[in-house]
């Protein structure tokens, strides 16, 4: 009786389950098909399925223009560049908060957070016009150290709750037998940290590639990443269904498979450990 | 000795980062301090003089603020209205034993990591073009005249595609907090007879209330700045009826190239955020002590 009713419960919520799955997934897949699609049948209505004529010509064509390696090897630089940065500043900070507190390390936690929670748009005019007066705009320089910054608060919360988790026991018995606080680092704290290092690495790889205020407005061709690249299918010339498919499909594919593998330490990144 | 040695080394290793994110936060907000108090248009340069408050009257008084106000505050909350409504069901049956939950799991992720540019244009065309969209074909078999969402409900719209951008977000957070709640307790409760409605009210709903607090704070600081979205779908438009705060502070800096406004503007943008990111904070801070 039991058995049987439980049987049912797991038909019905998984019915359920991958029916709500596939409605949320639908708008990435429908994308992907378009890609395939030739730009004829993208637009057409009824709309095919799976039935139509498969092509990778569309990839082949972005693939021509040099300019989508361009700003994909943009989106790498400062994606890159900037969480890399972000990690050298915040590895020092985090550490020395996490193993070191005074009584104000509490405080300054929470004033970086709320660092983070300036709006971006309330200092866009001063940026802009530093960038204006520096040559910064549209340059690659800029964008990784204006990421890096905008990051750096989630990197530094992120890498004190992995640090904080570290036993201290550890740590002590390491000084006991004499490690100088140089070697209590390389070869205790590190092998310990790195899982830690490795989600926080791929969660803001995700946040700068993905970033979307700065990279449009202080970027044009030059130091154009993927967002605004993808951007710019939007004016009316660029109605290319197909091809907007290909390229956003080639875009997002990285970060997807990164996504998928971090989103465990999605939720302790962006709820800055509130929920556990 | 060694003490006094290590405390030295250990604030050494914090003043880059401290020193990084005041320079960070002092600077450009105090040049955009400075800023609203100017005459100050890029179109017009040299010109630049102190006016005092003048700005803030002329933004606060601008009619393109008030609409703008009115959108931004119908769009977080429409959003987070429907990320939270859906996203706890949503997030009950994920619990549930489902066969091939990873595999589900991905798929309700994924919108989350798709860059903000590449979702609205997606969902402007693929979806919600309205002739060659896919609802508009979905309207016509149920012989119902498609919707021009982008003239006919335009904040709607872009309502639409910012929700489904976030509802992974809120359902994930949900999720992880429900794998976290004691089976015992549910169980017990089971047990007793409690039906599984009381249950969700008696147990899980006051389990996921602080879940659900922070799913709304962090939400509604992103929110309040969502730019992408419109910059790619409507530009703001038709007239003002999707700009937002963020969107007018952009298009009368970089469009109208009117600084001294514009400034303004960002300053009243910091205030509204941080009314939001003071609970924020404190509900993080309560956390940290525990």
């Amino acid at each position: 009786m039991a058995r049987m009713a439980t049987r049912r419960r797991v038909v019905i919520s998984t019915i359920g389950a991958w029916f709500f799955g596939f409605l949320i997934f639908f708008p990435i897949l429908w994308m992907v098909l378009a890609s395939f699609k030739t730009e004829l049948e993208a637009f057409a209505i009824p709309p095919s399925f799976l039935f139509f004529q498969w092509t990778t010509e569309n990839y082949a064509t972005v693939q021509e223009r040099s300019d989508y390696f361009h700003h994909a090897m943009n989106s790498i630089i400062i994606a890159g560049g900037s969480t890399l940065i972000a990690l050298l500043i915040a590895i020092p900070a985090a550490w020395s908060m996490a193993f070191s507190p005074t009584k104000r390390t509490k405080d300054i936690l929470l004033w970086m957070l709320s660092t983070k929670m300036m709006p971006p748009v309330g200092v866009l005019v001063p940026i802009y016009l530093i960038f204006k007066t520096f040559g910064l705009l549209d340059s690659r320089v800029g964008l990784v150290f204006i990421l890096c910054l905008g990051n750096l608060p989630i990197v530094i919360w992120m890498l004190f709750t992995y640090f904080k988790e570290i036993p201290r026991d550890i740590l002590e018995a390491a000084r006991m037998d004499g490690a100088t606080i140089g070697r209590e680092l390389v070869y205790v704290l590190t092998p310990m940290a790195i899982p830690g290092l490795a989600s926080t690495l791929l969660l803001n790889l995700i946040l700068a590639w993905n970033e979307a205020f700065w990279t449009l407005n202080l970027s044009t061709s030059n130091a154009a990443p993927l967002t605004t690249f993808i951007a710019s299918y939007s004016s009316p010339e660029g109605l290319f269904w197909a091809k907007l498919s290909a390229a956003s499909t080639l875009a997002i594919a990285p970060i997807l498979v990164l996504g998928w593998f971090s989103q465990k330490q999605l939720v302790r990144g962006l709820t800055f450990g509130a929920v556990k | 000795m060694a003490t006094r040695q290590t405390q030295f080394l250990a604030r050494s290793l914090l003043t880059p980062a401290v020193g990084l994110l005041f320079v960070w936060m002092i600077v450009p907000l105090a040049l955009t301090l400075y800023f609203s108090t100017l005459h100050y248009s890029l179109l017009d340069p040299g010109s630049e003089a102190f006016i005092g408050l003048e700005n803030f009257r002329y933004f606060l008084t601008d009619p393109a603020f008030l609409a703008s106000l009115q959108n931004t505050l119908v769009l977080v909350g429409s959003v987070l209205a429907l990320t939270i409504l859906l996203g706890i069901p949503l997030a009950l049956l994920l619990d549930q034993p489902v066969i091939g939950r990873n595999f589900v799991r991905l798929m309700v992720i994924a919108p989350f990591f798709v860059m903000p540019t590449v979702s609205a244009l997606v969902w402007k065309n693929l979806l919600m073009h309205p002739v060659s969209g896919l609802f508009a074909w979905l309207a016509s078999l149920f012989h119902l005249t498609p919707i021009d969402w982008f003239n006919d409900v335009p904040l709607f719209a872009v309502i639409l595609i910012v929700a489904w951008q976030w509802l992974p977000f809120a359902t994930l957070i949900l999720l992880t907090a429900l794998q976290s709640l004691d089976e015992e307790q549910k169980e017990a409760a089971e047990m007793d007879g409690a039906s599984a409605v009381s249950t969700f009210i008696y147990i899980t709903l006051p389990h996921l209330a602080r879940p659900i607090t922070v799913v709304i704070l962090i939400e509604t600081i992103f929110l309040l700045t969502v730019f992408a979205e419109i910059y790619v779908t409507t530009g703001g438009g038709p007239g003002l009826s999707t700009t937002n705060i963020a969107f007018l502070i952009y298009s009368q800096a970089l469009i109208q190239f009117d600084v001294g406004s514009a400034s303004a503007g960002g300053l009243v943008a910091v205030v509204i955020a941080n009314i939001v990111a003071f609970f924020l904070v404190r509900i993080v801070g309560r956390n940290l002590e525990a």
